[in-house]
């Protein structure tokens, strides 16, 4: 059978191939056979991907015990700048690798159910293919260029899936927002990789984290250059994974199909930038002032997107903000050096996030469309399968023991818990975001499925999904139960089984815990504990009983508004630019100076040519006069050196 | 023996009177001898070089010069009787269609 390790390039080129085939050729295909190509791909990528990492695993890393890279075709040579097709294979790319294959091909089993009665389908299932090509490209590159290639793949692929309702004003008005804003955060992502290339003149992995391994540290609140390098990734990463400033696209990405917000924008790309922070986890901890930024960014983000979340209406908004909440947690883990438990919240988070996101786009699909909860209500006996499995991604995410959030969240907090720059303020906020976390999901659960029906039940007929959505839905659900249990041991003093697979990646800029920091972990455990219970009780004291729209003033509207954020930037920013487009570059500096050298240069050369063309008079005998003139001329000039001191000799 | 510059004299006059002739007649017949003359001037030139340094090449030249000449004179003779028809004159001012 063929290596696939040795052909790694065959687990992304699959479903590129199923991209191409369904995008080229599915029109006038039935659903079924764009199902058979889309699943296909995916599927076979995934049993690729999982013998990948076994050849990896079981043979390649214990014989050689660094991570496999292997170039396939240069593609960039310019000078000493080499970009190859170079893939790569260690434990960070494993884990990725899996979460992107197994719940890339859960949600496109789930989406064959969900998608069926859509137009389109075709087209939906060719981006989505291509999605999974351009997300493999950016975990398996061994370079930054070649990362940067699916960075802006996968943004691609967002704003294809963003607007897929294209008819609809506000959809496409979303995926441009998602792709303008995330062009800021790339702008920073180049800058820095010029500096590294610059730095390193090289933008291979390998080679980069080889030299910056012994490099002198940058001090705390020195601004070397590659603290600046540092700052400049996480510029791309707070773009790419919705952190503050640059969230804003994350909520109204909504407007995608919901196989869609579960895939791209919960599960995978926006996890990209915490993947390209822990994967440059050397050039970080070289940064400390850096990591301070991402620490407080991501420690800040939690807390400001789940105050958003308490009020939302929408039950896509919920998630989503609890999206930018969660990832803001995954950067607070890796601001405070604890790489492999953020990757770990990363890897938990695409487990109960994908299964939220379906469950919701199950009781959507129940509900005939209707996404405000509000409307919604005393679904529970009527849509069980889905309840249950929502109930399942709602407490692995409020953090009750033993769901994977648990192990997960509780790992990050610990680490900000134990981190020296005002560590126990990040551990605070974070507590505090976790109780809001735990509360508006309770919420979501009560408005959602218990209670009075609020909705007209005449008109809506509720209905459980078919098998093709609910399969992977149970699947989802197990493993957001199960997902946290490889961190199960530490809590009796064991080895936490998966930062220690990490350690080959994260090296040892992590240092394992010790006897009496072991209590303190499993206090903090408990404590978090009591705050998911607190988020529990809250949401159930407001919504158990008689639910009420809450009132529309004071911190509610503000919380309502989200905090008014899309109204500053337009009047701070949009207004501005828009200003200056409008009335300088476009009117003076467009039509003056622009078009007016043009249109200058055209006039210039017609007058000029109204003054010559009076030569032409159609007289033979002036052209013979002219070729005369012109002889003389060339005659002069040739024999210059001989007329001159005839002709002027004299007078000297 | 005539010495050279006597006959590169007689080539400088005949060019002279054939660019006269050429700028100032106006019959195209008489232009088209005007061009004749100027050509047969730069021959002589030419022999007459030839003969001075002692070699073949003005000679080959001539020839090239004459042979050109009878191809551009059929040429040019046959313009100048479609031009006769059509125009009922050998007026060359007559003759300013190209003119903008």
């Amino acid at each position: 059978m063929l290596p696939i390790l040795e052909n790694l390039w065959i687990i992304p080129l699959l479903p590129l191939l199923g991209s191409a085939i369904n995008g080229f050729f599915g029109a006038k295909w039935p659903n079924k056979t764009v199902n058979a190509v889309a699943l296909g791909s995916t599927g076979l990528s995934f049993a690729c991907a999982l013998e990948a990492v076994r050849e990896f695993l079981g043979d390649y890393f214990p014989a050689n015990h660094h991570a496999f890279v292997k170039p396939f075709f240069d593609w960039i040579l310019a000078g000493n700048f080499r970009a190859g097709f170079d893939l790569q294979m260690d434990q960070l790319t494993v884990v990725m690798v899996l979460i992107v294959t197994g719940v890339g091909f859960l949600i496109h089993i789930y989406s064959t159910g969900y998608m069926a009665h859509e137009g389109g389908y075709y087209r939906f299932f060719s981006y989505l293919n291509l999605f999974m090509f351009f997300m493999l490209i950016l975990i398996l590159a061994a370079n930054y260029v070649l990362l940067f290639v699916g960075w802006e793949g996968v943004g691609l692929c967002s704003y294809l899936l963003i607007g897929f309702y294209f008819l609809r004003k506000s959809a496409s008005d979303a995926g441009n927002k998602a792709f303008i804003v995330n062009r800021i955060g790339d702008f920073g992502f180049m800058l820095g990789m010029f500096l590294l290339f610059r730095t390193f003149h090289t933008l291979d992995f390998s080679t980069i984290f080889a030299k910056a391994g012994p490099m002198p540290a940058d001090g705390m609140g020195q601004f070397g250059t590659l603290t600046i390098a540092c700052l400049l990734l996480f510029m791309g990463a707070t773009g790419k994974s919705a952190q503050l400033p640059l969230y804003v696209w994350l909520p109204d990405a909504m407007e995608g199909p919901t196989p869609v917000s579960a895939l791209i924008h919960a599960a995978t790309m926006v996890t990209a930038g915490v993947y390209v922070v822990a994967r440059s986890n050397v050039l970080f901890i070289h940064a400390p002032t850096a990591m301070y930024v991402v620490a407080i960014v991501g420690c800040a983000t939690a807390f400001f997107a789940a105050t958003i979340g308490l009020v939302q209406s929408d039950i896509k908004k919920v998630l989503a903000y609890s999206t930018v909440s969660q990832l803001g947690y995954m950067f607070l883990a890796c601001g405070v050096g604890a790489f492999s438990a953020g990757v770990f919240h990363l890897m938990t988070h695409a487990f109960f996030k994908a299964l939220l996101f379906l469950s919701a786009g199950s009781v959507i699909h129940a509900m005939g469309g209707e996404q405000d909860m509000w409307h919604m209500g005393g679904l529970w006996s009527k849509i069980k399968v889905t309840a249950w499995c929502m109930l399942f991604g709602t407490i692995a995410i409020a953090g009750f023991f033993p769901f994977a959030g648990f192990f997960s969240k509780d790992a990050i907090l610990f680490g900000a818990f134990q981190y020296e720059h005002g560590g126990k303020i990040l551990y605070a906020v974070g507590l505090t975001a976790a109780i809001l976390t735990s509360f508006y999901m309770f919420r979501l659960i009560w408005l959602t499925f218990f209670g009075a029906p609020r909705y007209d039940e005449h008109h809506v007929h509720v209905h459980e999904s078919p098998k093709s959505m609910t399969v992977p839905l149970m699947i989802l659900a197990a493993l957001s139960a199960v997902g946290g249990w490889l961190a199960l041991p530490a809590l009796w003093g064991g080895s936490n089984y998966f930062s220690d697979f990490l350690q080959p990646v994260m090296g040892s800029t992590e240092e394992t815990a010790g006897g009496s920091v072991h209590t303190l972990e499993l206090i903090l455990s408990g404590v978090a504990i009591i705050a998911a219970t607190l988020g529990l009780l809250a949401a159930w004291r407001m919504y158990a009983k008689g639910a009420k729209r809450g009132t529309s003033e004071g911190l509610h509207k503000v919380l309502y508004n989200k905090y008014y954020v899309d109204e500053i930037y337009q009047a701070a920013i949009i207004g501005p630019l828009v200003w200056l487009s409008r009335n300088i570059l476009w009117k003076v500096v467009d039509a003056g100076a622009i078009d007016g050298t043009v249109n200058g240069i055209a006039h210039g050369a017609a007058s000029i040519g109204d003054l010559t063309r009076r030569t032409q008079s159609g007289n033979t005998r002036s052209y013979a006069v002219w070729v005369i003139v012109g002889a003389i001329v060339i005659f002069g000039v040739i024999f210059w050196p001989v007329i001159h001191p005839v002709v002027f000799g004299g007078v000297r | 023996m005539v010495p050279t510059n006597y006959y590169l004299i007689l080539s400088a006059i005949l060019f002279g009177l054939g660019i006269v002739a050429f700028v100032f007649k106006r019959n195209i017949i008489t232009l088209f001898m005007a061009i004749e003359l100027m050509l047969n001037a730069v021959n002589l030139a030419f022999v007459a070089f030839s003969q001075s340094l002692g070699k073949l090449d003005g000679e080959v030249f001539v020839l090239f010069v004459i042979i050109v000449a009878a191809a551009e004179a059929a040429v040019g003779l046959g313009i100048i009787i479609l031009t006769a028809r059509n125009r009922r004159s050998l007026n060359v001012e007559r003759v300013d269609l190209l003119k903008l």
